[in-house]
């Protein structure tokens, strides 16, 4: 009895309980993995084969010749057969495919074929693609026996890394796995541990009130770090996901997490302390969670985002954990070279714990 | 009981709410090994009273000595020494019993085997289940469990037996009196006189805030016979309980 209390390892039986507490949680579970790999799995198969133009064949074209050869083995070419009039008519209306071909045996000698190309305003763009594709084609047929005689092009291309969707998509993926881990997670689990009065009996023990958060925050970050490893393990070996160094960059991904974890966990504190009910919590915690899920270059890069909502972007946590996360994934960036994103990220964490010590209740 | 050491000592007690004084003036002492019982009416202070010993709520003044520590500079000595039992204490979600026993060991610092900490009160089989799936007695015996894993010179228990069938409240008695026997003290609330009577060694009937009666149960009946009370029914050898009990078997069941 008169043996010193031990803090540490009271702030590790809480850690470990919390820990095993969060794993048979669905909710947890659903927000930090479901979730995040649905996004990546979609976005994962989505963004494999770059652009496609659908190019109909009319009915009654010719098909054995070299210009439908040439179309087959162009890979931006999506050729689409069999189609009747009325049906390549009504699709070339609303813009579903770029265009309609139709290569006829010519009836004179030269040239041996003639090809009728229409194409629609409905879709303009792919039709230009489809067009600069086309004279592309026709001049290399046309040519491919004769001496240039003006200038012959040599093409070449330099071999850099292929920045791949998923180089994009999954660190945001990974950062809003975070955030709601962080948020939904830490607001929850301290609201409803007041609320049964779990917290009003551990205070009947010697344990201390910093070992409890810290033991609460010991388990949601061993939580969302397995979290992360698992998604990261998902996007490199399913798809691809670029690791310059390799483990180096996953551990640099990793210490990101940590900092953005218990920057989000504070808004979770936060909420807690102001949630009334258990039902006012996911409002609340949707409020901070959802504009930073569409606004922080989730799934778009905000340089796309008109110029008003620019800074708007620019001035929330969950953008700087993103950008941080694609520099060290995708360019190989170390933690040193984003320490600005960081020092944001920290000047976030020490306002939003500030507002926690002020609003977090205990009873 | 002989008149012993005095292991908690309360004296001129107040706590003052906002709007209410919740307890004014309260002073006794719960003496080493007694069973001791709070009674009165909800709202009369019991809880808080208790809350304020367990060094769980501020008092608003007045002296309180556990076992030699003061709940104003040694609340975490006091705490190491004390099992507490709250009236309507949740336990850390998705556990099971014996995840959550490791829990409270860490808690309170000591080792100790889940499996016969939960022996103590026969909930060995219950081992892989969870708090919430436990019938009302078994809460109320797993609540108990947790009191004892620091091996406490005293332990409170807040109407524990509220809402049990007879055959749990007499398991639960049994449990509480072993737990006595092992030289543990007992202070407790309930509303049931029956059980007090019981139970208790010595009661404190508290009312508003003060207490207007504290001696042995039987001290206490004596007194208001011996001012003329007589009951308005002659009271028979058995009641309605004995029935109930003799009817339904002794052995309590979970339901």
């Amino acid at each position: 009895m008169n043996k010193p209390y031990n803090h540490t390892k009271a702030t590790l039986a809480l850690a470990k309980a919390s820990f095993r507490s969060i794993m048979r949680s669905p909710s947890a579970v659903v927000f930090t993995l479901a979730f995040p790999l649905i996004f990546i799995l979609v976005f994962g198969f989505l963004g494999g084969g770059g652009i496609k133009v659908d190019l109909a064949i009319a009915p009654g074209s010719d098909l054995q010749n070299p210009v439908i050869k040439a179309l087959e083995e162009t890979a931006v070419i999506n050729l689409v057969k069999n189609k009747s009039k009325t049906e390549i008519a009504q699709q070339l209306e609303k813009g579903n495919i770029a265009g309609v071909i139709d290569v006829r045996k010519n009836t004179v000698p030269q040239p041996a074929y003639l090809a009728n190309v229409q194409y629609t305003s409905a879709s303009m763009d792919k039709g230009n693609i489809l067009k600069s594709v086309l004279n592309n084609l026709m001049f290399m047929l046309n040519t491919r026996d004769l001496k240039p005689s003006v200038a012959e092009i040599r093409e070449s291309t330099v071999h850099g890394r292929t920045y791949r969707t998923i180089d994009f998509i999954l660190p945001g993926q990974l950062g809003f796995s975070l955030l709601s881990t962080g948020v939904f997670g830490t607001a929850f689990v301290f609201f409803s541990l007041r609320q049964t009065l779990v917290i009003k009996r551990f205070f009947a023990t010697p344990v201390k009130r910093a070992s409890i958060i810290l033991g609460e925050g010991l388990a949601r970050i061993g939580f969302a770090l397995l979290g992360a490893v698992f998604i990261i393990m998902i996007g490199h070996f399913f798809f691809h996901f670029t690791l310059i160094h390799g483990i180096v960059t996953v551990l640099n991904m990793l210490v990101l997490s940590i900092i953005g974890l218990i920057v989000f966990m504070g808004f979770g504190f936060v909420v807690s302390g102001i949630a009334k009910s258990e039902s006012t919590i996911p409002p609340i915690a949707n409020i901070i969670t959802l504009p930073q899920f569409l606004l922080s270059g989730t799934f778009f890069s905000i340089d796309h985002f008109p110029v008003w909502l620019q800074p708007i972007s620019r001035a929330l946590p969950l953008t700087y954990l993103n950008d941080a996360m694609r520099q060290v994934a995708f360019e190989g960036a170390g933690l040193w070279d984003v320490k600005l994103q960081i020092l944001i990220m920290l000047i976030w964490g020490i306002a939003i714990y500030a507002l926690a010590v002020k609003v977090f209740k205990w009873e | 009981m002989d008149r012993n050491n005095a292991i908690i000592s309360v004296r001129n007690l107040v706590k003052n709410y906002a709007d209410f004084t919740a307890v004014k003036g309260l002073s006794f002492d719960v003496y080493e090994n007694e069973i001791f019982g709070l009674l009165g009416p909800n709202g009369a202070g019991k809880t808080t009273t208790l809350e304020i010993i367990e060094t769980l709520r501020e008092k608003t003044s007045g002296e309180i000595i556990v076992d030699g520590f003061s709940v104003d500079h040694d609340a975490n000595e006091i705490k190491r020494i004390i099992g507490v039992q709250l009236q309507a204490a949740g336990y850390y979600p998705n556990l099971n019993l014996v995840e959550l026993m490791e829990l409270f060991a860490g808690l309170y610092g000591v080792n100790i085997k889940p499996m016969e900490m939960l022996e103590k009160v026969n909930l060995q089989d219950k081992a892989k289940a969870k708090y919430k799936a436990l019938s009302g007695g078994q809460k109320q015996r797993f609540s108990i469990a947790t009191t004892l894993l620091n091996s406490p010179k005293i332990i409170f228990l807040d109407e524990p037996t509220t809402g049990l069938d007879p055959q749990a409240r007499r398991n639960l008695w049994d449990l509480i009196t072993e737990i006595r026997k092992n030289g543990t003290t007992v202070v407790i609330t309930t509303h049931y006189m029956d059980e007090a009577e019981q139970l208790c060694d010595r009661v404190a009937f508290v009312e508003r805030g003060e207490i207007i009666a504290l001696d042995t149960p039987d001290n206490l009946i004596d007194q208001l016979l011996s001012r003329g009370f007589e009951r308005t029914k002659e009271v028979k050898k058995a009641n309605l309980e004995d029935v109930f009990i003799n009817l339904t078997g002794k052995e309590w069941r979970e339901g």
